[in-house]
């Protein structure tokens, strides 16, 4: 790991400062991406700005009916919270599925929805990757790609994005508030924090530089069915080969974001419009324009069967 | 400049290290010009990379089972898990893969397992941390130790540390409520400690030999249940 000094930051604001004020500074939440990838030299900040202490870990009733979640709440206060395990059954469900229960301990809000991929060759430094080292080339393109994505992606990358709380924040319509190092706020929707690599892949977000996320929030609640399920290669502790995450509602209508296919949570809002008329429908709008690979293109039929047993879940 | 002045701060206190420290300060000063034509955009790779970068220390303060320790002029890069096994000189918590994946270095840390290798000892300021060596000791065993012995929970026993500490922490999440992926109803008041709910919560810590059914039944004992 290379050298770095260590802040703590006091007030979000003061947080997003010094992100900028410091050339090569990071924040550090749970620590459990970011740590990681720092043992690997694949993250090499000079400096790190401690945001898991500050007063953001709280979830609060928002005047509109939904929950306004800090930045800083552990991934299994949010999965163990009443009001989410009532009304947005999907986001516990999501959390739960994802990583270890160790590992749900330290793991932030904000930190799970900007951790970064797990495209083997992004994590092994001895080949190109543009994400890692722009320019460099994909290795992954004509390489192993039984775990990379068949959507969205583009002839620099095919990474996908691995957050399970993602596809259900999407599903939810979450939106998710920053500071910026100016003291400014924001509300970005969840459909636009992540961007597609296209020719910059290693640009995985558009927040800007010193950009801190303060909170997540949700609508009021849209009631429905909830349902996600992952298919891995192992029944715990393991990525998602897919995930599908579904809202149906009594008269069969409803949202679905599916994981492990793309580099950002994959919902198509036209697609979804299809399901009254069955998976087949929603998965053929969802996988317009597809790129998959011999190797990975299983994932279209599987997320079909998948979001076929979930529908039918939800109606029984 | 936030690292130059650390690295004063460093010549000052260990002035042996003086010569290699300089050499460092030019390297850094190179690599912080190489920064600033480097793209800033999020994910970008700083150029400082390649650098070599003098260390910066830190002092942190934390309970250890239940006595307050002090760790002077620490790495900053030391994980708690290096801080306890290498600084404090307790290797009872093991180091596996280091990368979170494997669970033999799970801690409680305020009441929460986490794995100690994922964590930076400096964030953990004011914080208390229980490890194997606090649950209990030879002679006066934690309910936990002493069922994981019973049922051979174990055979080589390197994983052991940490599926003992991780086997504790579980019990008191079902106890308080927490849900897990295979709960089968999110609204339910309280939790049974089924194998089910055991097995899944307990997928955090691998064991090379094999020996999860064994533990299973020690845990299932403690938790009042036959398995
Ligand atoms: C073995 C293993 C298995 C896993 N399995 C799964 C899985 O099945 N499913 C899944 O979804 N995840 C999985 N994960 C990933 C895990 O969910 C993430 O590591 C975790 O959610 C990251 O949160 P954190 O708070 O620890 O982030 P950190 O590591 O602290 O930070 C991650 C990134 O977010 C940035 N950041 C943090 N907070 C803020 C903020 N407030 N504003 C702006 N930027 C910020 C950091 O600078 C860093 O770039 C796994 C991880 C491991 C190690
Ligand atoms: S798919 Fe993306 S992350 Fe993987 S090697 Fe190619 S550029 Fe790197």
């Amino acid at each position: 790991m290379k050298a770095f000094s260590f802040s703590r930051a006091s007030t979000p604001a003061e947080a997003a400062a010094s992100a900028q004020r410091i050339e090569g500074a990071k924040f550090v939440a749970g620590g459990t991406n970011l740590l990681d990838l720092m043992k690997l030299e694949i993250e090499t900040p000079t400096h790190l700005i401690d945001v898991s202490k500050l007063k953001l870990d709280t979830i609060e009733a928002t005047a509109e009916g939904g929950l306004r979640i800090g930045a800083m709440v552990r991934n299994t206060d949010l999965a163990a919270d009443a009001r989410v395990r009532k009304d947005y059954a999907l986001l516990s469900r999501a959390l739960l599925a994802g990583a270890s229960g160790q590992l749900r301990n330290k793991a932030t809000t904000a930190g799970n929805l900007l951790q970064r991929t797990r495209c083997p060759y992004f994590y092994d430094t001895n080949q190109p990757c543009n994400k890692r080292s722009p320019g460099s080339g994909c290795s992954a393109i004509g390489g192993f790609t039984r775990m990379l994505g068949v959507v969205g992606v583009s002839d620099a990358c095919i990474a996908t994005n691995p957050s399970d709380m993602a596809i259900a924040m999407r599903a939810l319509d979450a939106v998710v508030e920053t500071v910026s190092p100016e003291g400014a706020t924001r509300a970005i929707p969840i459909a636009e924090l992540h961007r597609l690599p296209g020719d910059t892949p290693h640009i995985e977000t558009v927040l800007t530089p010193g950009e801190l996320i303060t909170a997540v929030t949700l609508p009021k609640p849209v009631g429905g069915k909830h349902v996600y399920r992952k298919v891995r290669d192992r029944a715990s502790y393991a990525f998602a080969l897919i995930s599908v995450g579904a809202i149906v509602q009594p008269d069969g209508s409803g949202r679905v974001a599916v994981g492990g296919v793309a580099p950002k949570p994959w919902r198509v809002e036209a697609a979804e419009k299809e399901m009254v008329r069955g998976a087949k429908a929603v998965t053929d709008g969802l996988f317009a324009g597809a790129n998959p690979t011999h190797e990975n293109a299983f994932k279209l039929t599987l997320v079909q069967r998948t979001l076929d047993a979930v529908l039918t879940e939800a109606r029984g | 400049m936030l690292r130059a002045s650390n690295l004063r701060e460093h010549d000052m206190t260990s002035p042996g290290d003086l010569e290699l420290n300089r050499r460092d300060l030019m390297v850094a000063a190179a690599a912080t010009a190489a920064v600033a034509s480097a793209p800033s955009g999020a994910g970008a790779q700083p150029a400082a990379a390649a650098a070599v970068r003098a260390p910066s220390k830190a002092t942190v303060s934390m309970m250890v089972n239940g006595e307050a320790r002090r760790l002077v002029d620490l790495d900053t890069r030391t994980t708690l898990l290096d801080a306890l096994r290498e600084s404090l000189q307790m290797p009872g918590t093991k180091k596996g893969c280091d990368h979170g994946q494997c669970g033999a270095c799970t801690v409680i840390v305020d009441g929460r397992r986490i794995n100690s290798c994922l964590s930076l000892a400096v964030m953990h300021e004011g914080e208390s941390v229980t490890t194997i060596e606090g649950l209990g000791t030879p002679d006066n065993l934690h309910a936990m130790q002493a069922a994981f012995v019973k049922h051979d929970g174990y055979q080589c026993g390197y994983c052991t540390p940490g599926q003992i500490c991780s086997a504790v922490a579980v019990l008191d999440e079902i106890k308080a409520g927490v849900p897990s992926h295979v709960t089968a109803d999110l609204t339910a008041a309280s939790y049974d400690p089924t194998a089910d709910e055991i097995r899944e919560r307990m997928s955090g810590n691998i064991c090379r030999c094999g020996a999860y059914s064994n533990i299973v039944d020690a845990m299932s004992e403690v938790a009042g249940r036959r398995a």
